[in-house]
C-alpha cells in the first residue's frame, strides 16, 4: 500500500512529537528511575490529547479524529521506536474499540479525548493469553451482575479509571459464546488491584475480584454477546502491538547500525566485517516485511475484509518474530556495553519481550493462522 | 460510477467474455506455462486463443505504452485488472524474460527505433528472448566477464562463452553483455542484442542436479551483429545492466509465491500429524503470509517511484529463502512419498525436482550473500561494503 497524504501526516506528526517528547531519557528512563506508579507520565498523555491522538478512533461525532487501524499502526510504529511508555494502546485503540457505538463509549470517550481517562483490558486469566478460556462469572445479582474470579497482565490496571473486563456470562471454558464484557469504574467494591512492575519498567495488574457489583449498564453490547466486541479489540489491540513492535525493532536496528558504523576494533570499524553486514541487512529485510504485514492487517481492518483477522495474527506473530531477532542482534552487537543499564539498546529488549506476550505470543498467533488457514 | 469503477466492469465482462475456461483453472506444473516465441508448440488452442487475445489487448504488458503494444494503463488500472484476473483464476497468458526484464531496460535505454522495433514482438509474445549475463569464472561478479565485442566498422564481432542462459536453446533472440573495452571492469561493458539463429552462436544444455536443463552454456564464435543492435552507449551496457537485474531479482523473489493460490501451506499440506513438523508449517505460513504483503507493498512502491533502488536485492533475498524452506518442509511432510524420482504417483518426482530447483534460486541472479552486501551498502551504508 502507499500511504495517503493524509496519513503520511499522521505518521510525520507522531514521529517529531515522539521523537522530541517521547524519549527514552525523557519518558521511560525517568519514570522508571523515580519509581513513578503508573510507569508512563500524565502529563504526556495530556499533551497527545491537545495533539488529537488520544481520541484518533473516537468517531468524530463524539470528538475525535474518527480514523482507522492504519493511522493507529503509523502512531504505534513511532511509540515502539522510542518506547514511549503511555496508555495509547490500551486506551485509544483497545477500549476505544470495544466500546465504539454502545453507551459506555458516549460515557467515557470525552475523558479519553481529552486525555484524562486511561482504560485498561483484563482478558488474560493465567500466563498465556487464552481468550476463549476465561472462567471469571459474572453472575445476575439484583439488576445487575456479580464478579468473581481473577485476571493477570492487565496493562496499566492499577492506574485506569476504567477497566474493561471479559467475564463469563453463560457457557464454559473454551467457548466463546457466553462471554460478556463489562466497564469496571476503579472504585468497584470488592476488586483488588495488585499493581506489578515487569521487565520493561511497564505496569500491570493482578485483579481479584470478590463478588464486585457492577450495574447492568456496565455491559458493553449485550450480555452474552462479549466476543464480538472483545474479537474487534483484539484484532485492533495486536495489530497496534505488532505495530509497536515494528518501530521497537526499527529503533534497536538503528541504534545498533550506528553503533557498527563506529566502534573500532582490531584496528577496524566492526561494520566492515561482511558476517555483521549480512546480518544486518538481513534483519532489515525482516523488519520491513514485519511492517508490510502489519500495515497490511490494518488496511484489510479499515476495509472491513474478512481477511483482517487472519492477517492480524500473521502481523502480531511476525512482529514478535522479527523484534526478538532485532534485539538479541542489538545486544549482541554492541558487545559488553549492550549488557550494561547505562546503554539503551537493553531497554530494546525488555520491551519487545512485554510486547511479544502482550494479546498472545508469536506461538500463540502462529497456531490461530494455522487454525485460520486451513 | 467512477473511472476506475467502470473500468473494473468493463474489465470483468471483457475477462469473462474472453478467457477460456481452460485458461481459469490453476497450472499444474512449470510445463504449463506460454512462453511464445517462433518455435514455441502450445499445448492446446486455448492457450494460443488466450495468448493472442491478450497481446492484440496489451494486457500481457498492462502499463506500457499502447504505442509500443503495451494497455496504456495507469498503475490503478493495472492493479484492477491483475485483481479482476485473479478473481477468476485467469493464467498468466505469457511467460516472459522479454516481459520481466529487456522490456523494462529497453523503455529507459533503447532508442525510439529499438523500441518500435523490439517491444510489439515482446508485448504479442512473438520473440522469445534469453539473457546472456553469466560467463565461466564470471557469476556473482558479473563485471569479470571476458566475451568480446570488435568494432569491424559496418558490424560487431562477438567471440566468447556465456554460462547459465536459461532455455537458450528455446530461445529466438539473446539479450547480452560483452565486452567492448578491456580500460575499465565496469565501464568497457555494452548491452547488445542479436537473434541466436545469427551464424557462430551454438547452445548445449546443461543437466542439473534435479534432472532438468532450463540452463545452457552459450557459444559465440565469429558472430555478426548489425551496429544498431547495441542499447544505450557503447561501454556504458553496465548501468542498463544494472537497471535489468534489478527486474530480474523483482522476478525471482516471487518465484513460488502467490501463483495464483491463496491456500497456506499447512492447507495444502492437509492433515499433518507430526507436531514438531506442524509447529514448522505454522511458522512458515506466517513468514509466507508476511511476505506475500510485502511483495504487494513492493509492487506498488515501484509503481508509485518510491522504492529505493536497492530493495529488489532485499526482496531476492527473502523470497529465495522463504522458497527454499517451503519445499524444505513439502519434502518433510511428504516423507517416503517425496522420494520417489519417476514413479507415476510422484508425477515423475515433481516433489523432490522443485525442491532441488529452488536450490538454484538463492544462486542465479546474485547470490544471497551478494544481495546482503548490496543491502548493506546501499541501504545500511555500512562502512566499506
Amino acid at each position: 500500500m502507499i500511504l495517503t497524504d493524509d496519513q503520511r501526516q499522521i505518521a510525520d506528526m507522531a514521529k517529531s512529537f515522539l521523537a522530541e517528547e517521547g524519549t527514552i531519557a525523557k519518558q521511560l528512563r525517568h519514570w522508571r528511575d523515580i519509581g513513578c506508579k503508573d510507569g508512563f507520565g500524565h502529563d504526556l498523555w495530556k499533551q497527545m490529547a491537545e495533539l488529537g491522538l488520544t481520541g484518533l478512533a473516537v468517531p468524530e461525532a463524539e470528538g475525535g479524529l474518527g480514523l482507522g487501524a492504519t493511522e493507529a499502526a503509523l502512531v504505534m510504529e513511532e511509540v515502539g521506536r522510542n518506547l514511549t511508555p503511555s496508555p495509547f494502546l490500551t486506551t485509544a485503540l483497545v477500549a476505544v474499540e470495544a466500546m465504539k457505538g454502545t453507551e459506555q463509549g458516549k460515557h467515557w470517550f470525552p475523558g479519553i479525548v481529552a486525555g484524562e481517562t486511561v482504560a485498561a483490558i483484563a482478558v488474560d486469566e493465567g500466563p498465556h493469553h487464552r481468550p476463549r478460556q476465561i472462567a471469571l462469572r459474572a453472575e445476575r445479582s439484583g439488576n445487575g451482575f456479580a464478579l468473581s474470579g481473577t485476571k493477570q497482565f492487565v496493562v496499566h490496571g492499577a492506574s485506569a479509571d476504567v477497566i474493561l473486563v471479559a467475564a463469563r456470562t453463560s457457557g464454559s471454558a473454551g467457548e466463546s459464546d457466553g462471554l460478556t464484557l463489562f466497564a469496571v469504574p476503579r472504585e468497584a467494591a470488592g476488586m483488588t488491584v495488585e499493581n506489578v512492575a515487569l521487565t520493561d519498567s511497564s505496569k500491570a495488574a493482578r485483579l481479584t475480584f470478590d463478588k464486585v457489583a457492577v450495574d447492568a449498564d456496565a455491559v458493553i453490547g449485550e450480555v452474552d454477546g462479549g466476543w464480538e466486541p472483545l474479537r474487534r479489540a483484539m484484532r485492533l489491540g495486536r495489530t497496534g502491538a505488532a505495530a509497536e513492535m515494528v518501530g521497537a525493532a526499527g529503533g534497536a536496528m538503528t541504534m545498533t547500525v550506528d553503533y557498527l558504523r563506529q566502534r573500532k576494533q582490531f584496528g577496524k570499524l566492526i561494520g566492515e566485517f561482511q558476517v555483521l553486514q549480512h546480518r544486518a541487512a538481513h534483519l532489515f529485510g525482516e523488519i520491513e516485511i514485519a511492517r508490510a504485514a502489519t500495515l497490511k492487517a490494518a488496511e484489510l481492518l479499515d476495509k472491513g475484509d474478512d481477511k483482517a483477522g487472519i492477517m492480524s495474527h500473521v502481523a502480531k506473530a511476525k512482529a514478535g518474530r522479527v523484534a526478538t531477532l532485532a534485539v538479541q542482534e542489538g545486544v549482541q552487537m554492541h558487545g559488553g556495553i549492550g549488557m550494561t543499564d547505562e546503554h539503551d539498546i537493553g531497554f530494546y529488549m525488555k520491551r519487545a519481550k512485554v510486547l511479544d506476550s502482550l494479546f498472545g505470543d508469536s506461538s500463540y498467533h502462529a497456531r490461530m493462522v494455522q487454525v485460520m488457514g486451513a | 460510477m467512477t473511472d476506475l469503477e467502470s473500468f473494473r466492469a468493463e474489465t470483468r465482462s471483457w475477462l469473462e467474455a474472453n478467457c477460456p475456461a481452460e485458461m481459469r483453472t490453476p497450472m499444474r506444473s512449470e510445463d504449463d506455462a506460454c512462453w511464445g516465441g517462433r518455435n514455441f508448440q502450445f499445448q492446446s488452442e486455448a492457450q494460443e486463443q488466450w495468448l493472442r487475445v491478450m497481446g492484440e489487448k496489451g494486457w500481457t504488458v498492462p502499463d506500457w505504452p499502447a504505442a509500443y503494444g503495451g494497455g496504456g494503463l495507469s498503475p490503478a488500472e493495472t492493479k484492477v485488472l491483475r485483481e479482476e484476473m485473479k478473481a477468476i483464476g485467469a493464467r498468466n497468458p505469457l511467460s516472459s524474460f522479454g516481459i520481466s526484464m529487456l522490456g523494462p531496460a529497453l523503455l529507459k535505454y533503447g532508442t525510439e527505433e529499438q523500441k518500435t522495433r523490439f517491444l510489439p514482438e515482446i508485448a504479442r509474445g512473438e520473440i522469445r528472448w534469453c539473457q546472456g549475463y553469466s560467463e565461466p569464472g564470471a557469476g556473482s561478479d558479473l563485471a569479470g566477464l571476458q566475451t568480446r565485442c570488435e568494432d569491424k566498422g559496418d558490424h560487431w564481432l562477438v567471440n566468447g562463452q556465456k554460462v547459465w542462459t536459461s532455455y537458450a536453446d528455446k530461445a529466438d533472440w539473446i539479450f547480452c553483455l560483452v565486452r567492448t573495452s578491456t580500460e575499465s571492469k565496469h565501464g568497457g561493458i555494452s548491452f547488445l542484442l542479436f537473434d541466436m539463429e545469427s551464424e557462430g552462436v551454438s547452445t548445449k544444455p546443461i543437466l542439473l542436479i534435479s534432472g532438468y536443463s532450463p540452463f545452457c552454456e552459450t557459444f559465440f564464435d565469429d558472430v555478426k551483429v548489425p551496429k544498431d543492435q547495441i542499447v544505450g552507449e557503447v561501454n556504458k551496457g553496465w548501468d542498463v545492466a544494472k537497471y535489468l537485474l534489478g527486474h530480474e531479482r523483482e522476478m525471482i523473489s516471487g518465484m513460488g509465491l502467490g501463483s495464483g493460490s491463496s491456500r497456506t501451506l499447512a492447507a495444502s499440506l492437509g492433515e499433518i500429524d507430526d507436531p514438531v513438523l506442524a509447529a514448522e508449517v505454522a511458522l512458515f505460513d506466517v513468514d509466507a503470509i508476511a511476505f506475500a504483503a510485502m511483495s504487494e507493498h513492493f509492487i506498488d512502491q515501484l509503481k508509485a517511484g518510491e522504492a529505493h533502488p536497492a530493495m529488489p536485492s532485499m526482496m531476492k533475498y527473502a523470497g529465495t529463502e522463504l522458497n527454499k524452506k517451503r519445499h524444505e518442509l513439502i519434502m518433510a511432510a511428504g516423507g517416503s512419498d517425496a522420494l520417489e524420482w519417476d514413479s507415476e504417483r510422484s508425477r515423475g518426482g515433481k516433489a523432490p525436482r522443485e525442491w532441488l530447483r529452488t536450490k538454484a534460486n538463492s544462486i542465479e541472479g546474485g547470490t544471497s550473500e551478494v544481495q546482503l552486501g548490496i543491502v548493506a551498502k546501499h541501504i545500511l551504508r555500512l562502512p566499506g561494503a
